[in-house]
């Protein structure tokens, strides 16, 4: 078997497993919390007798063992249980968020990631001079901000002094896709300028560390401008790096945005996990994070893979 | 016939920003003078830090790290290229003037196939078409001998040996067809059974392309075989400058004396002695690998004498000395040092036996800490072995500084205070140190000046003399082997083919690979490539 084929059939395998020890590690978390979830139901009105006939119902009295094997099992199978506080099917409840909140990442991503590697390539190309200064402070100062300072101050200027968006972003079954975009114009935005400094920064830093090696004189030997040095030499040498600070930051747009959902009223995955943890529906909170892990692990082994693939000595081996 | 390349009066500076001093003003190169007429080889040869790649690299234009030309002409068919903007520079570079690097292997890009790379300059000023670049560039494959001139292009540049990727080096620089190519110490690097075979192709490239080129190298003995010229420089000026015979037969400056007359210690063997250490059937592999990289070695080191270890690259000899320091412990044989046995793994051994065998690298760079001063990097091994302390050290730190003939003072200056010859004494001092019976010597002066590894050798017999240490003297240069041995083991790719006394290893009848070895040292006199090329019995290989 060609060994690049092992190697992604390894990485995939041991993202599977670390997904299995966190959804353990999850519902621990969760036993560990005084109380349990019959007692967060009936609250207040909670007896003795009505406890323990809730907690029959709920299957709560069998092993924890046994309850998160049955949890898995079904999980498994797309059955996420239903939520304490409204009866609502969790999956189906999720699955909406979901969207949104991949439909939000997306878009964020999609200019944040080619515009930071830009601004990261110009800024190596001069470094030390001024185009490298004005970009690395105007991201640094960006990323100084705090989101929500950011995103109120992008309202101010985008739909007071320049009336040109809304500064609410629902988005409902229906829409055109054009119209979600505009709704969604200025979360993105926010979300854009606080991701945009880290990947630069590590572009930048990337290039400038390989172009140390010898073989970016013989390409400035060559003839070669300055900007194909770079593009043509450095970048592809310069991938593995740059690939493992965009996946982070991708996997922030998708799991950490909630104070921007908040702002911008945006209905998605964010909002929904803070609503219930603060109702103390665990089901719930258990899902949501297994789908955030899930998105970690999965944009993580992602950016392995990139790293090998971009690697000639593991694509062609001797 | 009017010259394609004229420097005149060059004076090329820098300034070097040392931590925490003030920034140092250098110059580099000063008033030097050379010209290169169409189709004519110009060596450039002198020490490290004579000025030689900065010179070659001045007929492009370009500057190392803070490097500047600041005075002078470098006329390039006739203008003078210290006054082209950065886009003429760059429509220059590659196309009238090329340049081949010394570490070929670091010089491509690790990430694109060679013929990318090879007709990227052809293509970048629209010289060539892409399929016409590529049919030269196989032709220059096949010239250069490489094998497969077809498919070789297809190839990661990890995917073949080094002596390959500087024959693919050069088929780069000479691909768009320039009028001078810069070839600074392309077979430096190599081993002298592979460097041979390059220095040969470079030549037949070299002549049937009718190119000019600047021949840069440390080694006069090579430059002999490819200049028609020499240029000798030492600290940035020009030493001499003749033609190669005048250079090497009759040099008139005292300097040029010495480089050509450097091969000359010889070192009288003495006769075999009781051995203090004796290395039997040893056979080691690489944890994690099935391929025995030692298979049976069997040698003995007399004490006080000096066994050399012979090979290329890859041929075990470094090897062989982390087994016997146990740090890579043999999966079968046995180590006997003066009469006990050695436990294979460092980690089982007294302190009394670590003590007695220590270990000198090629590096001395990196063998040492950086942030220590000499002081205590020599005086670390005292209060280890024998714990002495405050003035007894100080007093040893002394006596061995004077022992390796570097006086008053060394001892409170940093390692990048030192120059590479001191540097190497250091370390020579630490392991002195120790009072070892035995001292490894892996490559030691490989990274030095022919005149400042001559130093150390007779420094090195000097010691062993008073001292009577032992020496393991590792080394892929034969005429180290001649300046310091009194036995030879030759190692040919994990086994000891030919093993003695030095007079009788040195004396025919050779087996091939040894008559190889032998042949493929350059000798310092005009057409010795081409007559030991048709004399000898064996092909290099793995080249």
């Amino acid at each position: 078997m060609h060994p690049l084929i092992k190697l992604v059939a390894q990485r995939i395998a041991l993202g599977l497993i670390l997904l299995l020890a966190v959804s353990v590690v999850i519902f621990l978390g969760i036993e560990m919390l005084p109380g349990d979830t019959a007692q967060a139901i009936l609250g207040q009105s909670a007896t003795a007798t009505s406890l323990a006939n809730l907690r029959e119902s709920l299957g709560l009295n069998q092993s924890p063992a046994t309850r998160y094997f049955t949890w898995l099992g079904h999980a498994l199978q797309g059955d996420l249980g239903k939520a304490l506080t409204n009866q609502q099917d969790i999956a189906q409840a999720i699955g909406q968020r979901l969207g949104n909140t991949l439909f939000l990442a997306v878009c964020a991503g999609a200019i944040a990631v080619p515009l930071s590697i830009g601004l990261g390539l110009v800024a190596a190309r001069f470094n030390g001079r001024w185009p490298d200064k004005l970009i690395s402070g105007v991201t640094l100062a960006m990323i100084s901000l705090p989101e929500f300072v950011a995103a109120y101050f992008m309202i101010l200027l985008l739909t007071l002094v320049i009336p040109i968006l809304q500064p609410v972003s629902m988005i409902f079954p229906g829409m055109g896709f054009f119209e979600k975009l505009h709704a969604v114009a200025l979360p993105v935005i926010v979300l854009v300028m606080v991701v945009l400094a880290h990947m630069m920064r590590m572009t930048r830093a990337a290039i400038l560390n390989v172009m140390q090696s010898a073989y970016i004189e013989t390409a400035e030997l060559k003839g070669l401008s300055p900007m194909q040095v770079i593009w043509r030499h450095a970048l592809p040498n310069a991938v593995a790096p740059i690939i493992s600070v965009v996946v982070i930051n991708l996997a922030y747009l998708v799991v950490g945005v909630v104070v921007v959902e908040v702002v911008f009223s945006y209905n998605a995955l964010g909002q929904y996990l803070v609503d219930h943890v603060a109702k103390r529906d665990l089901p719930v909170v258990q899902a949501v994070g297994i789908i955030f892990a899930a998105v970690y692990i999965g944009l993580n082994i992602l950016a392995d893979l990139i790293g090998i693939i971009a690697n000639p000595r593991l694509r062609h081996p001797k | 016939m009017a010259d394609l390349l004229t420097i005149k009066n060059l004076r090329i500076e820098a300034t070097a920003y040392p931590p925490g001093e003030a920034p140092r003003h250098l110059v580099l190169v000063d008033g030097v003078s050379v010209s290169v007429q169409k189709g004519r080889v110009l060596g450039l040869i002198g020490e490290s830090g004579a000025g030689k790649s900065t010179i070659g690299l001045a007929a492009l234009s370009y500057g190392r790290g803070g490097v500047r030309l600041t005075g002078g002409q470098v006329l390039l068919n006739g203008r003078d290229i210290r006054a082209e903007g950065a886009a003429g520079l760059r429509a220059l570079r590659g196309r009238e003037v090329t340049y081949v690097a010394q570490s070929a292997a670091a010089a491509f890009n690790p990430a694109k196939r060679l013929m990318a790379q090879v007709i990227e300059t052809s293509l970048l000023h629209k010289l060539m078409t892409k399929e016409q670049a590529e049919v030269r560039a196989i032709e220059l494959f096949a010239k250069l001998g490489l094998p497969n001139p077809e498919t070789f292009g297809r190839r990661y540049p990890h995917q073949v040996s080094g002596g390959q990727l500087q024959r693919a080096m050069t088929a780069m620089a000479l691909c768009p067809k320039p009028d001078l190519v810069i070839f600074d110490e392309p077979t430096t690097a190599l081993d002298v059974t592979t460097q041979i075979d390059v220095l040969a192709a470079i030549k037949e490239a070299i002549r049937d392309t009718g190119v000019a080129a600047i021949y840069i190298t440390h080694d006069l003995a090579v430059v002999a075989q490819v200049a028609d010229d020499i240029l000798v420089l030492r600290h940035g000026k020009a030493v001499e400058y003749g033609a190669t015979d005048q250079i090497i037969s009759t040099p008139v400056q005292d300097y040029t004396q010495a480089l050509v007359s450097v091969r000359r210690i010889d070192h009288a063997e003495k006769s075999d002695a009781a051995p203090i250490l004796r290395v039997q059937g040893i056979t080691a592999r690489y944890r994690g690998t099935d391929f025995d990289v030692l298979q049976s070695i069997t040698v003995d080191v007399a004490a006080g004498q000096t066994l050399a270890i012979v090979g290329e690259s890859g041929s075990g000899k470094s090897t062989l000395a982390r087994v016997i320091t146990g740090l890579l412990p043999a999966r079968s044989g046995q180590i006997t040092f003066d009469g006990r046995t050695l436990s294979p793994d460092l980690a089982n051994r007294s302190k009394d036996d670590l003590r007695q065998v220590q270990m000198i690298y090629q590096m001395a760079d990196t063998a040492m800490n950086p942030r220590q001063t000499v002081g205590t990097i020599i005086g670390r091994p005292l209060e280890f072995y024998f714990g002495l302390k405050g003035e007894a050290k100080r007093a040893r730190v002394q006596e061995l500084l004077d022992q390796i003939e570097m006086g008053a003072g060394f001892e409170n200056r940093y390692p990048a205070e030192l120059s590479g010859g001191q540097k190497q004494r250091v370390c020579i001092a630490r392991a002195l140190a120790a009072k070892p019976k035995l001292i490894l010597c892996d490559e030691v002066t490989s990274a030095l000046d022919p005149l400042v590894a001559d130093g150390i050798l007779k420094l090195l017999l000097n010691l062993q003399a008073q001292e009577g240490v032992a020496y393991v003297f590792i080394t892929h240069d034969l005429a180290t082997v001649k300046a310091i041995a009194d036995k030879i083991a030759v190692m040919y790719r994990g086994k000891v083919v030919r093993y003695g006394q030095k007079s009788d290893v040195l004396a025919p009848p050779f087996d091939d690979y040894t008559d190889l070895l032998l042949s493929s040292v350059p000798e310092m006199k005009t057409g010795w490539l081409e007559s030991v090329l048709k004399t000898r019995k064996m092909e290099s290989a793995g080249n």
